[in-house]
């Protein structure tokens, strides 16, 4: 900070100053800890493994072979005219043949059992930017979305930070795997009511992160039923809907509204990014998808901030409408997903750790509650520390997700190679082994 | 001939209130006269009042966000001068029913309804009906958007020669997406930083060298200047901005931010050049009603003019600010465009001398100089470490793609090519320049002198029936309807002297303009016909 001391320093603003942007938590902080010491198999193999980042990296050289055999899709070999127009385009309706080849991928990822119409896409630079804009759109500030817990702990920056709207939580717990029922959906509403707070939307993430599970068809009708009595708005987060195992585990919130004639859909909004399914996070492409024509052009209007460049929606408008293509690889990455996800929970099976039963995403939703000293926020986040100072893995404790029940972690496995994962599942095998040998010779102080 | 009109000199919102309040309680006082007699009459009606207050105050958040710009007669300012009202309006109605469509947020409100700036509107009608010389020859001709044509024969070329390897890099035998697809900085690639500050130094002329490490990249300007806006002021906070201004940073400053822009004047007497005392004299006016005043935002080259400010101006903003100790917000965009001799000085530049760096923060892009608005690059360059800090952590809601990064990279880093489009690139806009204007005065219309950017400064005040906003915007219209050649009228840009117009010439070549002048000399004929 080297300001000039004769004159009083020159003011930021509030948000500059406030800690919305949670950099400061334990997520953040094993993210520290991991780039100051990261693992490599051959260089640094005693180095902290990251288990806390959820990026797909099971897939990459599908990509590239794609890249490889298509090369005019990246460069302009032939496209003379073509390539005018692209570098020149800076419209916020983006690439119509971009937006065409995203909603024909959507539909493909839920097996054609919703239509998605390109003219109701809004492009935006990754989903954090879409998942802002809308709460920008749906919400004024001081209003609430109600999001069910645990949920991304990203949501606490990305949903309230500039736009000032705040999260009530729908509290979930392992009785019933976390679900979402419609007595919390009250309580949080409720709550918010108290609080004097205008609750404007609910907010879900369907598949779930953290917990790697589906919603239920039925939890999903439930949420729809609850906005509809309260007329707000449902923003379904389906980021992760193409890393499903399978593909008929995965409901739509777009296939109940079909199924519902698209009766009363104004209010439902998804949010959709090829940075996990297609594990491009680089390339920052997300995308608002709306039933609501008010919200498709506001949010297209307001996109200008975070528009996605037109040589990536040219890129990737060719690969996402080669129908042999996605269709090659929406089904080979949801087979390794699953391959992944069965050896991370045998290796934690065995050793002694259970696990919630999961279906999809790139992370598994791990229970280390009998090991906590005390069943407390502060025992979980003891216990975070330890597992990463002695075993050395990054993973995100409950807590930084808002969970309700200490002892919860969230365990990425597919921002790795196999050799890794199996590395990172010794140590803490032995990690837990220690831990049974310490309890049989020092039994637990009365 | 009448006083130039001003737009804004009104008393603002703190009446407008008041009379939504007045409307409520006239009519009760009325009723309840009869039976509790005066106090009743006084009591239940002021109650109501302010309760009604209250709740507009705190659905609203702020208190006091008074717009300086009130909706002018005309539909030239964008409707964000509306912004309390509203949001208490949708607040006040929507929270009742269950019945009725599920409501948005005040801001999205404002931008729903159909915006109706000329600016968006032109840009709009091109858009469905664009001029080809071959395929549309009655089309509209696009002079209302500052966009460079001129030298993408040179940039295509570029990519035509180096493109596959520049943009997915070659690792031994096969290609390697591993570099680009993972998350990469959200403030952009080290790599990219550097290069863009070797190019920023070259455009300025190399008179300094530029550090990348104050660089924080966004794509585009456009969330640039937001995300400074964020950094620096407050919801109800005031930046104070010399008119004629970008129409679009209306939105860039305002929608999101809440952050109001106070315009400071300027007149064809200074060529519309920022003076000191025009500067000191908004920023009085600011506080006497209140306003907490955080900055100044200054373009320069600047636009709609295509002035370059002098050195000594620029110093005596750079010791107001310090004066004041707000912070300074320069928008260098056009800094390669300067086509005239005359000597363009960066803040940088002028930052050699004696000041506190803190307060200056400069915006830059390649959407102008590079041709390449699609590709989505804008620059933070700021001497500040906080705010570096913080702006870094805001670009994770408007990245730049990777895969554009590695290309420019690779482009920036030709310097060869590099100096060979930044030369030719100015010959051609300051060949298009005097042919443009030298058209225009054919047809009796003067421009201001400019020394840079994509547009001429028009007086086509002699052309308008009636000397005022209205008589501008109707000739706008005549322009655009009859004439078919979509321009910028000066109120767009909320300037105070009405009949200036904008007109941008870079998406031209150069056979277009014998046209373009001849369509608007049909229009001035029966504009001069009728005066």
């Amino acid at each position: 900070m080297a300001i000039e001391i004769e004159q009083p320093t020159v003011e930021l603003s509030k948000v500059a100053v406030s800690e919305t942007h949670g950099e400061d938590s334990p997520y953040f902080a094993g993210w520290k800890a991991h780039d100051e010491d990261p693992y490599d198999e051959s260089s640094n193999s005693s180095g902290v493994i990251q288990m806390g980042l959820a990026e797909n990296q099971v897939s990459f050289d599908m990509l590239e072979e794609y890249l490889e055999q298509n090369s005019e899709a990246s460069s302009w070999a032939e496209g003379a005219p073509g390539f005018r127009e692209n570098a020149l385009f800076q419209d916020y309706h983006g690439l119509k043949s971009f937006r065409q080849a995203m909603a024909s991928f959507m539909e493909k990822i839920r097996g054609g059992r919703a239509k998605f119409d390109p003219d109701r896409i809004v492009l935006t630079a990754g989903a954090t930017a879409a998942n802002e804009l809308l709460t920008f759109i749906l919400a004024d500030p001081g209003d609430a979305l109600l999001v069910p817990t645990p949920y991304y702990p990203g949501f606490d920056r990305d949903l309230r930070w500039r736009t000032g709207v705040k999260i009530v939580p729908i509290h979930c717990d392992s009785s019933n795997n976390f679900q979402v029922t419609l007595e919390a959906m009250e309580a949080a509403y409720m709550h918010a009511v108290a609080m004097n707070i205008k609750v404007r939307g609910v907010l879900i993430t369907n598949p779930s992160n953290p917990l790697g599970a589906t919603i239920q068809r039925s939890v999903l009708e439930e949420i729809l039923d609850f906005a509809k009595r309260k007329n707000i708005h449902v923003v379904s987060d389906e980021i992760y809907s193409g890393s499903t195992f399978s593909s008929s585990e995965f409901v739509s919130i777009a296939e109940i509204l079909e199924a519902r004639g698209y009766k009363d859909s104004e209010r439902v909004h998804i949010v959709y990014s090829l940075s996990k399914d297609l594990g491009l996070p680089g390339f920052r492409v997300g995308t608002i998808y709306s039933y609501n024509d008010k919200v498709v052009t506001t949010a297209r209007r307001m996109s200008s901030f975070s528009l996605i460049s037109s040589q990536t929606q040219h890129v990737l408008a060719s690969m996402l409408s080669d129908k042999k293509f996605t269709e090659k690889y929406i089904k080979t990455n949801r087979e390794r997903l699953r391959k992944r996800y069965e050896m991370i929970i045998q290796g934690l099976k065995t050793a002694g750790i259970e696990c919630l039963k999961g279906n999809a995403g790139l992370f598994c939703w791990m229970n280390l509650s009998p090991l906590l000293e005390t069943p407390t926020r502060e025992g979980e986040l003891a216990l975070w520390n330890s597992i990463l100072h002695e075993v050395k893995i990054n993973i995100s404790p409950g807590s930084s997700c808002h969970c309700s029940e200490p002892g919860w972690f969230r365990v990425c496995f597919a921002n790795m190679s196999e050799t890794t994962l199996d590395v990172a599942l010794k140590r803490i095998h032995s990690f837990m082994d220690q831990r049974k040998t310490d309890a049989i010779q020092s039994p637990p102080q009365q | 001939m009448t006083q130039p009109q001003t737009r804004d000199e009104q008393p603002t919102n703190p009446t407008r209130q008041k009379s939504t309040g007045m409307r409520l309680i006239v009519p009760l006082q009325g009723i309840v006269q009869g039976r509790g007699g005066l106090i009743l009459g006084t009591l239940i009606p002021c109650a109501l009042f302010y309760f009604f207050q209250l709740y507009t105050k705190r659905n609203r958040g702020n208190s006091s966000n008074t717009p300086s710009n009130p909706p002018s007669p005309s539909s030239s300012s964008p409707n964000l001068a509306e912004l309390p009202r509203t949001s208490s309006r949708l607040s006040l109605f929507s929270r009742v029913g269950s019945s009725g469509p599920v409501s948005v947020s005040g801001r999205a409100s404002l931008i729903a309804r159909e915006n109706d700036s000329p600016y968006y509107i032109g840009l709009e009608k091109v858009s469905k009906d664009p001029y080809d010389k071959e395929r549309n020859p009655d089309g509209i001709i696009q002079l209302g958007l500052s966009e460079n044509r001129l030298c993408f024969d040179l940039i295509e070329k570029w990519m035509v020669e180096n493109v596959r390897e520049a943009m997915v890099g070659r690792d031994g035998e096969h290609l390697s997406i591993n570099g680009i697809a993972a998350y990469q900085p959200f403030d952009g690639l080290m790599e990219l930083k550097v290069a863009v500050a070797g190019f920023m130094s070259q455009v300025m002329r190399k008179v300094v060298s530029l550090d990348p490490s104050q660089i924080v990249l966004t794509a585009g300007a456009t969330p640039a200047i937001e995300i400074l806006c964020f950094c620096l002021a407050d919801h109800g906070n005031a930046f104070l901005i010399p008119t004629p201004y970008y129409p679009g940073f209306d939105r860039d400053v305002r929608l999101r931010t809440g952050v109001e822009l106070i315009p400071v004047h300027c007149r064809s007497a200074d060529n519309f050049l920022l003076s000191v005392t025009a500067l000191e004299q908004a920023y009085n006016q600011a506080r006497k009603r209140g306003v907490k005043v955080r900055g100044i935002l200054i373009s320069n080259p600047s636009n709609p003019v295509g002035n370059i400010l002098p050195r000594e101006t620029l110093h005596n903003i750079l010791v107001f600010a310090q004066e004041k100790n707000i912070h300074i917000i320069c928008d260098e965009i056009f800094a390669g465009s300067v086509y005239r001799g005359e000597e363009f000085v960066s803040m940088p530049e002028i930052l050699m001398e004696e000041f506190d760096k803190n307060r200056v923060h400069i915006i830059y892009g390649l959407s102008k100089d590079l041709c390449l608005p699609g590709f989505r690059v804008g620059v933070i360059y700021s001497y500040n470490k906080n705010v570096l800090a913080l702006a870094k952590r805001l670009t994770r809601f408007s990245s730049i793609s990777a895969p554009s990064q590695r290309l420019l990279i690779s482009m920036l880093s030709d310097t060869k090519f590099i100096e060979e489009f930044i030369k030719t690139n100015k010959q051609r806009i300051q060949k298009l320049h005097h042919s443009f204007v030298d058209g225009l005065k054919q047809l009796g219309i003067q421009c201001i002198e400019s020394s840079a950017g994509f547009y001429c400064w028009a007086n086509m005040s002699e052309l308008i029936s009636s000397y005022g906003e209205k008589g501008e915007l109707d000739l706008w219209d005549k322009l655009l309807n009859i004439a078919k050649v979509n321009v910028t009228p000066g109120s767009a840009c909320h300037c105070i002297e009405p009949g200036w117009f904008r007109c941008c010439f870079t998406t031209l070549a150069l056979e277009d303009i014998p046209v373009v002048m001849k369509r608007i000399r049909k229009v001035a004929e029966t504009c001069k016909s009728l005066s």
